[in-house]
């Protein structure tokens, strides 16, 4: 599903966040990347986001690769790929049914269809009795679950997430990695960014370790 | 949607037609949507917004009113019959009877289509009734005014043929003097050439003023959203799509400035009417000021909501494309 081959990443300022990085992840996979921060693992979550270009190397997503998608078709790609960030990038101005319903409208789907999808992923993350609040109300475990909501409204193929339990407790920190379970169990590719090697080591997935750009662990299944 | 597109596309024509459909009605549904909300956020604030509107409309009334003003001018003067039209004042000793003959000739002439000759005593008689000054020319020893045939060339006559047939008549021996009519007139329109230019000019830095408030307007309302611009970039949303809300609030000042145009400009001419009717009637003109009329307004109206579309515009594409998920 997502192939990086031999990719290497150079910021302007000359640091390299990616070395030479190959690796593969297959469809239905949950995997987990870790390392300390700045060891790479935003930078690879970006290239599959193309909100950065790889410096060398190959990226390929679903079959196709991203060297050939051109910046006015970055909008079609982010549509078929969900993101969880760990700041939850919730708009405040407006209802927890709203932000979720976000890529739907940009999608375009008719506001029925929108009704019907974002009730559903908000019953799946358990808060469809909050659609009205301002997610400002929430708590920090509850404004996750809006984000989550939000990535999977779409139903994409793929799901990433960005540090998503970095500011929640344990407890909390493990709900939601279950609902990244049940994500990954419908057939979706997980792709999860964490530091949290406890909780991550306990789940039973392939972690992938980045050390200082490079690749240390976990490049094939 | 698009995600589905390589699957559907199997499907044959006529999913792909209902699929046209679909994004036809997301796209007036995103439209109708970005509309409301843009008006929402410009009344949200009333205080700032009426601001604005207010500048565009002062913006753009001042040009307008010129204009006016002009198209009332001209109207004034065109009521004025204008057929270039030459004053033969004829030398003293010419007699009645040859000035006559000299009326008929004159008449016969295939480049004049009128003339009418006025006698020195008809001259007077007339200017004593119409100037008051009966008194003072009772008591003059003779009549100072000279006899008068006015020629009215023909219609198809232009400027410098109607001037050389000045000429050609300054030289009949009998005439004093030949004057052509319309030198104030030409002096008057060309003078209202000029303010015609000098509205355009002063229309043209005003827009141009009009452009950039706007322009800043929306580059503020831009960097006041600069979060959400990231989000809707990060799932998905094309630059189309995040352009589109600023530019119905572009067109929603422009639009709110038209009207306050508008409406400066009745303003302006229900002001200046009474004094205006005061002098048209000392004048003895039935002369009426004319407004806008509800196709002016209207006009008014469209020209600010292209000038907000445009200023939007400008402000989007510079500052849009700039903003992008970090």
């Amino acid at each position: 599903m997502i192939t990086f081959e031999r990719v290497s990443k150079r910021y302007e300022e000359g640091h390299d966040a990616l070395r030479e990085v190959s690796v593969h992840i297959n469809r239905d996979e949950l995997v987990f990347i870790t390392g300390h921060s700045g060891a790479g693992k935003s930078t690879l979550l970006r290239l599959i986001m193309l909100m950065d270009r790889p410096s060398r190397g190959q990226v390929t997503v679903d079959g196709q690769n991203l060297a050939s998608v051109r910046s006015r078709g970055i909008p079609q790609h982010r549509r078929n790929i969900g993101v969880v960030f760990q700041n939850h990038q919730l708009l405040f101005d407006r209802s927890v049914f709203d932000n979720v319903a976000l890529p739907l409208i940009i999608a375009g789907y008719d506001h029925r269809e929108v009704g019907r999808r974002v009730r559903a992923a908000l019953d799946k993350v358990g808060l469809l009795d909050r659609e009205r609040a301002n997610p400002i109300t929430l708590s920090g475990g509850e404004q996750q679950r809006v984000g989550i909501a939000r990535a999977v409204v779409g139903k994409p193929k793929i799901l990433l997430a960005d540090e998503p339990t970095g500011n929640l407790d344990p407890a909390l920190s493990a709900e939601i990695m279950d609902l990244f379970e049940e994500f990954n169990q419908v057939g979706v590719t997980v792709l999860i960014a964490s530091h949290d090697l406890v909780l991550i080591s306990r789940m039973h997935h392939r972690i992938i370790t980045l050390r200082q750009g490079s690749l240390v662990s976990g490049s094939t299944p | 949607m698009g995600r589905r597109e390589p699957v559907r596309r199997k499907e044959g024509a006529s999913v792909s037609r209902t699929r046209l459909r679909d994004q036809y009605n997301a796209w007036i549904q995103h439209h109708r949507l970005s509309a409301a909300d843009s008006l929402l956020r410009v009344l949200e604030h009333p205080g700032s917004s009426m601001l604005t509107w207010l500048v565009i409309g002062i913006a753009l009334a001042l040009p307008v009113c010129l204009n006016v003003a002009l198209d009332n001018v001209s109207q004034v003067s065109a009521s004025w019959d204008s057929p270039a039209q030459i004053s033969l004042f004829l030398q003293d000793e010419v007699a009645v009877d040859r000035a006559r003959q000299l009326e008929v000739e004159l008449g016969a002439r295939r480049d004049v289509s009128e003339t009418r000759f006025i006698s020195r005593e008809q001259a007077l008689d007339e200017f004593r009734t119409l100037s008051g000054f009966a008194d003072v020319l009772a008591s003059l020893e003779e009549n100072p005014l000279p006899d008068l045939i006015l020629v009215t060339p023909v219609a198809t006559l232009d400027g410098p043929a109607v001037s050389a047939l000045r000429t050609q008549l300054q030289g009949n021996s009998d005439v004093a003097e030949a004057v052509l009519d319309m030198e104030w007139l030409e002096r008057l329109n060309s003078l209202m050439d000029l303010g015609r230019r000098l509205v355009l000019a002063v229309g043209g830095m005003l827009v141009i003023g009009v452009l950039l408030i706007l322009g800043n307007t929306i580059r503020l309302a831009i960097e006041s959203r600069r979060d959400e611009i990231v989000i809707v970039k990060l799932v998905g949303g094309s630059n189309s799509f995040v352009r589109r809300p600023f530019l119905y609030t572009g067109l929603w000042y422009g639009v709110g400035g038209g009207v306050l145009a508008a409406l400066v400009v009745s303003a302006a001419l229900w002001f200046m009417e009474e004094p205006i009717g005061e002098l048209a009637m000392l004048y003895e003109s039935a002369f009426h000021l004319s407004g806008l009329g509800v196709m002016g307004a209207l006009n008014l109206v469209i020209l600010g909501g292209l000038l907000g579309l445009a200023g939007a515009w400008l402000a989007v594409s510079r500052h849009l494309v700039h903003i992008e998920p970090r």
